[in-house]
């Protein structure tokens, strides 16, 4: 049975893994590379990297990060951030990337999903995109929610669910899923949002933004649909282990991946 | 090469590049497990090897395309009728049979049978860890556990003519409906998943890999 996958997310800026509570005051959280081998060893399922600085000068130090992690870390590897073309996607794969997260260059030229995917097929083709709750007229009226680029700094008009089923005709294999309303605050994950999306696509659904403890990465999957939950700064500070995590699932009856030489 | 260095060196392993993405995981991974790595970009280069790996991700019709522009169709087909070692990884695996519905291509032909879509899967792409099932016993998997996870990314998968029961079958995988995750016949063998990216059970596996190679 398909196993529910814990992903650590590393945010890295200029070669370092950093965290900040709503895309700004970033907190320096360690070497890439080093923090991939340990999570692969405490058991993540794989491994997600967000290039947040992304200006096409660090590209050389993104793909050397992109190298040395897959030399060290065997287990699967999705990269996000910058990337604009598909000669970039290509790049990154070749630096040992499994799969491409394309966000703001998507949003701006939709049909790089539809290149990327034909070029190296759907299930290398990300698309992560940034929500943000709509304030509804009254509490009777279902919730809607606009994708946001730019860390949340800038809007686009285009509605989370129009988005995402376009991105998934275009050629999206996976979609990542980030609350900007929940980002940092440990307030758990959206999953009414979550829920709009997974009922929707039949694409696996990653959930992002809000993690603070084992129950909120139950909830995704259970209330959410998700099929993917990602976490940072609550591994990066050891407040919760992965194995914790798993265990919660587990013992929600959700199908997990147990590795034997995970260290709690 | 000399004989003595033979014997200190381990088995020479040709990974075909055809310009299928992420090359560094299963190169690494085969050198951890002892193998000498190189890349297959033509037919003198695959002449050297004493196994090929042919990796990848994507579509039939593209990378059958560039294995023709290689010059490397008529070589592959003619190693795989020598039964000599080769290991097949996810597509590397689809393009051993006769052709794939994904886009109507026409592969190496050397199982019988064509690459079809999961059927019945609840989430497609079918992504991530899921068990492995065995068969029947093979070297390939010495010292992993039956059922133990493995990484998987892909909506096809090779349908051998006599589906499960098929002579060639060696392992199980189920996502909605169950489908050939490992074929293994004579030297030639096959898996859907990445063992690069599974963690040590897929280390394990690439190092009967190269036990295999070196006996063989």
């Amino acid at each position: 049975m398909l196993r529910r996958r814990v992903i650590p997310c590393l945010d890295v800026a200029d070669g370092r893994v950093v965290k900040g509570t709503r895309f700004v005051d970033l907190v320096d959280e360690g070497d890439p590379p080093e923090l991939a081998e340990r999570y692969a060893a405490e058991g993540a399922d794989e491994l997600v990297f967000l290039d947040i600085t992304a200006a096409p000068e660090r590209r050389g130090t993104l793909l050397d990060i992109v190298e040395r992690t897959a030399r060290r870390a065997f287990i699967p590897l999705t990269v996000g951030g910058g990337v604009r073309s598909v000669a970039d996607m290509r790049d990154v794969l070749r630096a040992g990337a499994d799969k491409v997260a394309l966000n703001t260059a998507a949003v701006a030229d939709p049909t790089l999903i539809r290149r990327c995917a034909a070029r190296f097929g759907r299930q290398a083709v990300v698309v992560a995109l940034d929500a943000r709750r709509r304030r509804s007229r009254d509490a009777t009226e279902p919730p809607t929610w606009e994708v946001v680029i730019k860390g949340g700094r800038q809007a686009t008009g285009l509605d989370v669910i129009a988005w995402t089923d376009r991105a998934v005709d275009l050629g999206a294999g996976e979609l990542l899923v980030t609350s900007i309303d929940r980002d940092g605050t440990g307030e758990g994950f959206d999953t009414e949002l979550l829920l709009a999306i997974t009922s929707r696509v039949r694409v696996p659904v990653i959930a992002s933004g809000g993690a603070a403890g084992p129950a909120d990465f139950v909830s995704a999957i259970v209330d959410g649909g998700a099929d993917a939950v990602l976490a940072a700064s609550i591994f990066h500070r050891r407040i919760h282990a992965i194995a914790d995590v798993k265990a919660a699932m587990a013992a929600a009856g959700l199908p997990v991946r147990l590795v034997s030489e995970a260290v709690a | 090469m000399s004989p003595g260095s033979r014997l200190s060196a381990g088995p020479r392993i040709g990974v075909v590049d055809y310009g299928a993405g992420n090359l560094v995981s299963i190169q690494q991974a085969l050198t951890s497990v002892g193998a000498q790595v190189s890349f297959v970009r033509d037919v003198e280069a695959l002449a050297g090897s004493d196994a090929v790996v042919v990796p990848g991700v994507g579509a039939a019709s593209p990378a059958m395309e560039r294995l023709r522009r290689q010059g490397l169709v008529d070589p592959l087909r003619a190693w795989l009728v020598a039964d000599r070692p080769f290991l097949g990884i996810c597509l590397g695996l689809q393009l051993l049979f006769e052709s794939s519905d994904e886009d109507g291509a026409t592969t190496l032909g050397a199982l019988s049978g064509t690459t079809t879509l999961l059927i019945d899967a609840p989430t497609l792409p079918h992504i991530g860890w899921n068990q492995v099932v065995r068969r029947r016993r093979h070297a390939l998997f010495d010292g992993i556990e039956d059922g133990a996870d493995f990484y998987f990314v892909h909506s096809y998968a090779g349908a051998p003519r006599g589906g499960l029961d098929d002579e060639t079958v060696l392992a199980e995988t189920t996502h909605g409906g169950t489908f050939v995750s490992v074929v293994a016949r004579g030297s030639l063998l096959g898996v859907q998943f990445h063992p690069e990216r599974s963690g040590s059970d897929g280390l394990r596996l690439l190092g009967n890999f190269v036990d295999l190679v070196r006996a063989a």
